[in-house]
Formats: C-alpha cells, structure tokens, sequence
C-alpha cells in the first residue's frame, strides 16, 4: 500500500513523446468539451443536471492509457470525461446533452446516463454507489465467459460511504473478480467534505476487511495514474482479483451546474489550479524536458478548439428526437418462443 | 403417564412429511435432546430431538411412511416408573397407521408420480387451451418447485449464458428446494451461492446481464428484494431506455411473493402492483406447474428483465405438466380457466385457486362465472380481460395484495373506460386488508383474501340479475 515510488529518473523524459502529446490532448478535450458544455449550459441548451470534469482529467485520461482492448468501463454521473477518455465521439456525447436525435441516447438520457457498446463505455448511472455492483458484474461475466478483460469500475469519496459499495467488494474478493475500482476522491460529496462525511478518509483502505489491495495515486499526474493504473491491471488481470486505486484529485467547478461551491473557500480552489493543474503541470513538464515546444502545443490548442467547436455545433443543429421515440426502446420485441 | 411423541411442523409451511428412519427402537432409553428420528419435509430432510426423557415405549409410525399429519402421534415414551407394554395412546387418534407401500401419500415435492391423486379440495385444472399443446400429449403430475426447478435446467441445458445466483441457491438447494439438483448437473460455476447481499446481488447481476450472460437471480423472498429494488427498477428496467435502445438487460429475477404461513408482515407481502407498475419490466405471477415452467423458460429467454413472482404456498402442490420438450408459453397471455356468463373473476397467482373454489361454489347457487387467470401483469392483456366482461358485464378482481394502488384498482379502470356500457354492476374488488399482515393466526386469517370474499363479492356484483 505504498504510494506510487519515486523512479530516479523523471517520468517525463522517460515517456516517449507521442504518448506525452497524446495525454495532453486527452486531457485538454475534456477540459475544452466540459468548458463548452458549461457555457450551452448557461445558455439553456443543455438542462437537468450537468456534471462538470474539470480538475480531475488525469484520471480517466491516465486509466484509460492503461487498459487494454476490451476492457470495460463503468462510473457514475461525473461523465463525460470518461466517455471522451474511451474514444466516444465528442458529438455524440454534446448532442446527447442537448437532448438531441444523434446523442448517444438518441437524447433519452442526457448528461449522467449515456452509454456505448462499441467503445466499451457502459454508462453514465444516476445513483450514487450503483456502479459498483455493476461493474462487478460485467467482471463477473468476463470470468464466467473466461475472456481476460477487467472492468474499470469508478466511483466518488461521496459513493464511497454507500453500503452496496462493501456488499460487491465483498463478492468481487470472495469470487476475485477481475475489476479494478477507481475512487475518484475530488475532496467533496457534494457540498460535503470527506472529512465530514468519512470515518476513515483514506479510501484506498476501504478494501483492507475484504482483503482488496489498495493504494493512493495522485490523482493529479497523468504519468502517476498511468504507471498505479497499469499495475492495478495487471494485478486483476492475472486472476488475483479486485484491486482499488485511490485518486486523490479535485473539481474545479461546483458539484452540478446549479451549486454555487459555497462550502469551500476561493483560493482553495485557485491553489490547486496554480499548483496542480493536471493539464498546466504536465505541459510545464514537457516544456522542461524538451518533449514538446510551445508553438506544437498552441497547435493542438487550435486543434482541441476547433472539435469542440464543431460538437457543439453538431449538437445544437441536431434535431430533437421525433414523437415516436417516446415510445421506442422500453422493452426490446422479440419472440421469445 | 406415557408422554406422545408427535409429528412435528419443521416449517411453517408444513402439513405432513415422510417419517423417513428411526434413529431409536422401542426400548431405547432416550434423553431430552436425543435425535431419535428423521423427518422429510417440503424443503429437506429433519432430524427430531427428543424433548421427554423416558424409554422409547411403541412405535406408532414405522419408517418410510409418508404423508404423516403434522401433531400426528407418532411415538410412545414411557416415564419413569412406567413400564413400556403399559402406555397407550391418549393423542388425538391421529397417527397414520398405513405402511409406504400400503398407502401412498400425495407425491412428495421432489418426486413425481404419473398417478398421484388431486389433491382434494381443489377444482381441475384445465390445461388444454394453450394453443402450444398437441392432441394427445400425455401429462405428468408436478410440484411447481420442480416445474420451476425444470424450466431452470432445461434453459440451462439450452443455453451456456444462463446461470442461477442467489443465497443458498446451490449447497442447500434453495431455500424452499427449487434449484434441487441443479448444482450437481451444472457445478458451481452455474449455480452460484451469494453471501446474504441482496442489493449487490441484483446490481452484480443486472452487470453480468450487460456483460451478455442471462442472469437468473433468486430472492429467497420478495420481501428481501426491498433492499435490491433501486437496481431492479433504477438499472434493470430503466436501461435500455436512457440508453437508446444499447443496453438490453436479458435477466430474470425470481423467488416467493406473497403472504407465506404465519411470518409476520416483513415476510408477507404482495409485490405484484409495485413492479407491475414499472415501464421496462415484465411482470409473471403463475397459478399452477405448467405455467410455472413454460412461463420460467419463456422469462429466462426474454431479452428484458423478467421479475417472476411465485408463491411459496404453492411450491409443494402439484398440477399436470404437458410433457413436451419445450414447453415454452407466451408471456403477456390470459389464461381462461373456467368459461361462464355472468360475472368475469380475475386473479393471479394463488388467488386463482381461490377463484376456481368461489366459481364452484357460486355454480351451485346458479351463478356462472368466468375466472381468468392473469398469469402475466405486464403487459397485462386487458383485451381478454375487457372481452370477458363485454360477455358477463360483471367484473370482480381477485389479488393478494393491498387495496390502494393495487392491481385490482388498474383492471377496473381498464375495464371501466373500455366496456363502461357493457358493464350492469360496479367492478368489486377483492384484496389483503388494509394492514401490516398479523401474525396471529386468527387475525392473519381475517386480512387475507380467500374463497369466501370473492364468492360474497360476486354475489353481491349479480344482485337482482
């Protein structure tokens, strides 16, 4: 349970540059895509309960540089990181927040319930804790159809206190389902601090009465996330079972569009921003170390832009879903005999 | 005094049992504590204890008997002082006094027998108007549980995907002996024991589904599923729709609903209007053995969730089962169990035992009625429903459950805004009291639907016809 150790050399230099090129788009994405998405938000194209990202895209980011083809993810409504990280098109996922024909929902599920097959992305769920069983369960189907897929089941400090959270840690050890759970701790459950709501704060110990290994990551470093995430996998993957990787990370943004953040002070925020941006800290770095010059990332800069800009214009020419789909997609019709 | 040694009640369901050994001879000095026999009931195999110390005196029950009536004398303990060729019975008279071989009881639930007699007191069961049954297919006596437990294995046999989780589903069998058998022919990669865990079961299970397997979950009650039903309905049923059609969840949860024997209110309760009124559920409750099985494999085939509700005074009895390969019946269909023309009864589940009892009963007082077995809440198939009515003009609805909200209250208003010209009489509507269900056995007695209301309601319904 030791904390990621320290290398002699540099993460940075040590990491090829495409890799380091490829993690500095992914990050700014998602920063750029939930940017827009706040301001349609504003602009009142994009309703109901809205989620931001920004602060913690390291995470998804790191983990989603880790896993192998075909391993699942899963999380709960903070998600459209999550959904960019595993390839899904940033269209898709903007016309879904605008409620619109060509979201990933067909605009039935907006914001905190989007999904995609092909992408292995298996949603976006609305209740805080629920995705853990979930996600074990897609571990449980990987072992009974004896594939070598783990699921990356993520969920908040706040989904930490759920009790469904212990009950599939419990069967996940028990059966050493191959899922590694990712704790996104952003410091906040809602407008609860984790020291007001934990008994034990630190999350990557929750699994100790299961007998699941866990360890804190800064949440923070796309390299550190990278590196715990690839171990994490391996562990599941070699059948030993579950394994928790605690992010320690940090929301910018309130909990939902509609929270103001009153329970946190301004420069609490401001300081991690100065300090531990994950996207500033990682392109200082490269800077550092030569693995990329200004004007190659003022590039991408345009190019990240220039996407968001077409997903937002994507998702607002979009039509809305046509009256009959109101009645499409409750069962799926099939003879059964 | 000699003291009685009685057939014990080893369940709360149970009425009889096998007395299937002796563990003790006449003669035998026996403490309080000793196991001196043991006992087969519905669900498993017992061991008895002594509770009287003394000389085991007479046996009144050899071994191997069967359909022995629970507080049946089946023993005689002489005291101290007492000798044992002095002691008779003083009991109630009523030990079995036949042998096995000489008198066969009703089938146990884990055999069946081609000739096992109809259990008295129960009408017929019609079985010859699913349409799926050809001229001259034999039938075998069943005791749902095993119909149940067939529908299982048979869809597993079928299809590698499918595989049962639940407490106790494989080691012990299940706790009212469903899944029997089950673990042997499938192992336990199929036949899954789960720690007591009833919301991470549902959700693990509604992730495998996702994951493309065909999830059987068992609750050993409904009740318990309280604590799994934000998964039931906030992951299983809900899915597929927030997805835009991606995320089938092909699953069936399953287990007993309803008032079982003398448990008390938190293990008593009808859940058939609270899933019956979820978009992206189907809803089965099915009366007897065949619509146990060709409705189970029909759910365990069905690419949505299936919540399956069966009955867990029902288990032990038994009805004919077609013995085709694949007896498989259409999810969403009525069943017409008895035709009549002057007032239409509908029931599910148990209540279309009581349904059948009443229609007897109210033939004899020249009232014919029309009972119809539901068999499927969602979708309901009003059409059956609102076509009989459209023929008797009469309407009472039978369920187990409560009143308010409940399914009763959807089929008359289904009834009412489809056949209200038809109709010559306000729908009636026949339904649990409105309480907690009692314990006592008078008061529990006194909340539960039966026979008699729905043969007052009916009559009432015809008044001046």
């Amino acid at each position: 349970m030791a904390k990621s150790t320290k290398k002699t050399r540099d993460p940075v230099e040590a990491t090829a540059k495409k890799q380091l090129i490829d993690h500095y788009r992914a990050m700014l994405l998602i920063r750029r895509f939930e940017e827009r998405a706040g301001q349609l938000y504003g602009m009142g194209h994009i309703a109901g309960f809205c989620h931001l990202y920004i602060g913690q895209e390291a995470v998804v980011t790191g983990m989603q540089a880790a896993i192998g083809e075909g391993d699942q993810v899963i999380t709960g409504y903070r998600d459209h990181g999550h959904m960019l990280a595993c390839g899904m098109d940033p269209r898709g996922v903007m016309a879904e927040l605008t409620g619109r024909i060509d979201g990933y929902s067909k605009g039935k599920g907006g914001s905190m319930h989007m999904f995609s097959r092909e992408k292995n992305f298996f949603g976006g769920h609305g209740i805080v804790g629920a995705p853990v069983p979930l996600g074990t369960g897609i571990a449980f189907s990987n072992r009974y159809k004896e594939t070598d897929r783990v699921c990356l089941t993520y969920f908040g400090d706040g989904a930490a206190n759920q009790g469904q959270v212990y009950e599939a840690f419990n069967m996940a050890s028990l059966w050493d389902l191959p899922v590694v759970y990712v704790i996104e701790n952003n410091q906040y459950a809602m407008g609860t601090s984790v020291e007001r709501a934990s008994a034990e704060t630190e999350l990557y110990k929750r699994g100790i009465s299961f007998e699941i290994e866990g360890e804190e990551v800064d949440g923070m470093d796309v390299l550190a996330v990278k590196a715990a995430g690839e171990k994490a996998l391996k562990y599941a993957r070699s059948g030993k079972g579950p394994y928790i990787l605690e992010m320690k990370t940090y929301r910018y943004r309130g909990h939902s569009m509609s929270d103001p953040a009153k329970y946190r002070k301004r420069e609490e925020v401001d300081d991690v921003r100065e300090h531990r941006d994950p996207i500033e800290s990682l392109k200082a770095r490269m800077l550092e170390a030569e693995k990329a010059s200004e004007d190659e990332l003022k590039e991408i800069d345009k190019e990240i832009k220039a996407r968001v800009k077409d997903a937002a214009d994507f998702a607002l020419e979009s039509p809305e879903p046509p009256p009959e789909d109101l009645w499409t997609d409750v069962l799926i019709e099939e003879e059964t005999a | 005094m000699s003291v009685d040694i009685l057939m014990p009640a080893l369940s709360p369901t149970m009425e009889e049992g096998t007395l299937s050994k002796w563990l003790k001879q006449e003669g035998d000095t026996i403490e309080s504590g000793d196991v001196i026999a043991e006992i087969e009931t519905d669900k498993a195999t017992m061991e008895v204890e002594a509770v009287d110390e003394g000389t085991l005196a007479k046996i009144l029950v050899p071994e191997g008997t069967e359909g022995v009536k629970v507080n049946a004398v089946i023993a005689l303990l002489a005291e101290e002082g007492e000798t044992p060729d002095s002691v008779e019975a003083k009991g109630n008279g009523a030990a079995a006094t036949g042998s096995a071989a000489e008198e066969p009881g009703p089938a146990g639930p884990a055999e069946r027998s081609e000739a096992a007699p109809e259990p008295a007191g129960r009408p017929r069961i019609e079985t010859g108007n699913d349409p799926q049954i050809p001229e001259g297919t034999g039938f075998t006596e069943t005791a749902i549980r095993d119909a149940l437990r067939d529908a299982m294995a048979e869809e597993m046999r079928r299809d590698e995907t499918v595989f049962v989780m639940g407490e106790e589903v494989a080691e012990y069998e299940g706790a009212y002996k469903v899944t029997r058998g089950l673990l042997d022919e499938f192992g336990p990669k199929r036949v899954v024991d789960t720690p007591i865990t009833e919301h991470g079961i549902a959700g693990l299970g509604v992730g495998a589904a996702f994951g493309r397997l065909k999830p059987v979950v068992e609750f050993m009650t409904w009740n318990f599923a309280m604590q799994a039903i934000d998964h039931i309905i906030n992951s299983a049923a809900k899915t597929l729709y927030m997805s835009g059609g991606q995320m089938g969840c092909p699953m069936v949860f399953r287990g007993p609903n309803g008032a079982a024997a003398r448990v008390g209110a938190q293990h008593s309760q009808d859940y058939s209007a609270w899933y019956g009124h979820v978009p992206g559920l189907k809803v089965v409750a099915p009366y007897d053995a065949a619509d146990a099985k060709g409705l189970l494999k029909a759910a365990i085939r069905d690419p949505n969730p299936v919540v399956f509700l069966e009955h867990e005074l029902l288990y032990g009895e038994s009805f004919p089962v077609p013995d085709l390969e694949d007896y498989v019946l259409p999810i969403g269909k009525a069943k017409l169990r008895r035709e009549g023309r002057d007032v239409t009864l509908t029931a599910h589940s148990r209540m279309v035992g009581f349904a059948l009892e009443a229609a007897e009963q109210l033939a004899s007082e020249g009232i014919e009625a029309e009972v119809i077995d539901l068999r499927t809440l969602r979708p309901l198939d009003t059409d059956t429903v609102v076509e009989s009515v459209k023929k008797t003009n009469r309407l009472v609805s039978c369920e187990e459950g409560w009143r308010y909200f409940g399914v009763g209250a959807e089929i008359c208003a289904t009834v009412v805004n489809e056949a209200f010209d038809y109709l010559d009489a306000p729908p009636a509507r026949v339904h649990q009291k409105d309480v907690p269900l009692p314990y006592a056995a008078n008061l529990e007695a006194m909340s539960l639907p039966g026979t008699e209301d729905i043969v007052a309601a009916a009559r009432a319904v015809c008044e001046g016809m």
